[in-house]
């Protein structure tokens, strides 16, 4: 990595950071657990990182690393979107007639 | 087209839906669309990636299917009480997927240069605090090990120890890389250790702060690994995150009025520093009976959920009560502190799940401008939130702390197992005051009690 390639993407870093404080200051304290799971299924970005890294025919090591990798971030990924999903589907408005 | 300029306008859009989806949960009602949003986002930008030229897709399958099948079923079997455990162990996993492309990267290509090397090393050491951060925290929650802050003499000496030590290693691995394979090793390990020493520490009632900063460094970590690779789209979710989990920190923080450096550091409630002023008075017991004939008669009631009613499973039949006094006329609230139960928003979800409307939840500013004309507020399995000695005894730990101030409504009914003091270790007076019953009993079997009492009429 050149140092512009490091400035550019330290850029893209900063308004990142405060594109983030703006959206999530706005989140109320009712949703504050969904918006933990869901985050981190967000985070679970790395996972882009991890399929190069499996796919890449390097040596034996680096795919075994990735192919974890894989693993680890697609739980994250899966499980948080999944268990997001299930949380908000009971954040109901008004008490519906049919009672579990 | 390049595929490569295809890749990179999926993730444009990607990036786009994940802000969206972030937006959009600033609402209950379209939270769940916002949610899908962000998920189509993540879809996007997977498919985008396997575009890559030269990929091989055997172990890529291998690992989406594993990965896979464990998240459906974490998520589909997780009962709502054990969110803050879900959620602690999935920051784990992010942590540790880190850690893993960042030592794939290193070791297929060992000799890069300074910045990713230094990028490299950041990644290893946010993900592995992350991963075995989230472990100990899972641990503590599940009560596989003792929710209790774990201390010894020169703690914070050990632990400055250890990240000297990664400081160290990290200067040596990244003058020479190639060279330094056991440093780099040493460095994941360490890094390893250090999330275990970072919240041993810290007691089971603090682990609101705890997931919300695990929560930040699993999108930190993303983010270094985004530098790794040189992937903007790493980046920009990864920083998302990363903010998210500071602010949710800062509210925690602000919620139990203490710093974060308090929070990490001094194993609140372990040590008996200081008891506050002794309380004066006498216990009231009451009987289900007894609380049924005031609750008949009130016009307005408030519930304050703790971590208790997690522990019992009560949310249900705190619903079927509250609907009960509803229906006997009675405007029935329930009032959510920032930090009761173990994570943040915990009882809202649980609230949520036994039916509750969230318009009905109110949060501790709403309540306490006119908890005065509440007649009863019933406190369910919340004790430190609740303790006046926060706002008028300088003795207290808990002193300066914004409490929900039960003790100026009409009557409180406190739904209490025992005597025992809560997280904090110290005595609360509200037990002892004029207007306040307490309820002994298991919280589900007293709620149940009430219900029965309101049936039965």
């Amino acid at each position: 990595m050149d140092p512009q390639t490091l400035i550019f993407l330290f850029f893209i870093f900063v308004l990142s950071i405060f594109l983030g404080v703006e959206l999530i200051s706005k989140v109320p304290s009712t949703l504050h657990t969904p918006l933990m799971s869901g985050s981190n299924a967000i985070s679970g970005i790395t996972l882009i990182g991890a399929l190069v890294s499996a796919g890449t025919p390097h040596n034996q090591i680096s795919t075994l690393l990735g192919t974890l990798a894989v693993v680890f971030a697609t739980i994250n990924v899966i499980g948080g979107y999944l268990v997001t999903d299930r949380m908000l589907a009971m954040f109901k408005k008004k008490a519906p007639g049919d009672k579990k | 087209m390049n595929p490569a300029i295809i890749i990179n306008i999926t993730y444009i859009v990607s990036v786009v839906l994940f802000a969206i989806g972030l937006k959009m949960l600033s609402s209950p009602a379209s939270a769940r669309k916002g949610n899908l949003v962000s998920a189509l986002g993540m879809l996007l930008a997977v498919i985008a990636t396997l575009l890559t030229k030269g990929l091989t897709f055997q172990w890529i399958l291998v690992g989406i299917v594993v990965g896979s099948l464990i998240g459906v079923a974490a998520a589909y079997f997780v009962a709502m009480t054990a969110m803050p455990e879900m959620v602690a162990l999935l920051n784990g996993s992010g942590g540790l997927a880190s850690v893993l492309v960042a030592w794939a990267v290193y070791h297929f290509a060992p000799n890069s240069d300074i910045f990713t090397t230094i990028t490299i090393f950041l990644s290893v050491l946010v993900g592995g605090v992350t991963f075995t951060g989230s472990v100990i925290a899972w641990a503590k929650l599940s009560e596989k090990i003792s929710g209790k802050p774990f201390l010894f003499a020169g703690q914070k000496i050990v632990n400055f120890l250890i990240l000297g030590a990664i400081l160290v290693c990290g200067i040596i691995y990244t003058m020479h890389p190639a060279a330094n394979y056991p440093i780099f090793i040493g460095t994941v390990i360490l890094s390893l250790i250090l999330g275990v020493l970072a919240v041993v520490p810290i007691g089971g009632g603090d682990m609101p702060v705890v997931i919300s900063l695990l929560n930040s460094y699993s999108g930190i970590a993303a983010c270094f690994t985004g530098f790794v690779i040189q992937n903007t789209v790493l980046i920009v979710a990864g920083s998302l995150v990363g903010a998210s989990g500071i602010i949710l920190t800062q509210i925690m923080c602000k919620a139990m009025n203490r710093s974060l450096t308090n929070v990490l550091f001094s194993g609140f409630g372990s040590a008996v520093q200081k008891k506050g002023t002794a309380v004066q008075g006498e216990i009231k017991p009451i009987t289900p009976q007894d609380a049924y004939l005031i609750l008949e008669a009130a016009s307005s009631v408030v519930f304050v959920p703790g971590y208790g009613m997690a522990v019992a499973q009560a949310q249900h039949v705190v619903r079927e009560l509250g609907e009960l006094l509803e229906a006997n006329g009675a405007d029935v609230k329930y009032a959510v502190h920032p930090v009761a139960g173990r994570m943040p928003g915990h009882m809202n979800v649980l609230l949520a799940e036994a039916n509750v409307p969230y318009d009905h939840l109110v949060d501790m500013d709403q309540i306490n401008s006119n908890i005065a004309s509440v007649d009863v507020a019933l406190v369910i399995g919340a004790n430190d939130v609740v303790n006046p000695a926060a706002r008028h005894d300088e003795a207290s730990p808990i002193y300066g702390m914004p409490i929900i101030n039960v003790d100026q409504a009409k009557t409180v009914f406190v739904l209490k197992r025992s005597m025992r003091p809560g997280f904090a270790g110290i005595e609360n007076e509200l037990f002892y005051k004029e207007n306040t019953r307490m309820l002994f009993g298991d919280a589900k079997e007293s709620v149940q009690g009430l219900v029965a009492e309101f049936k039965s009429s």
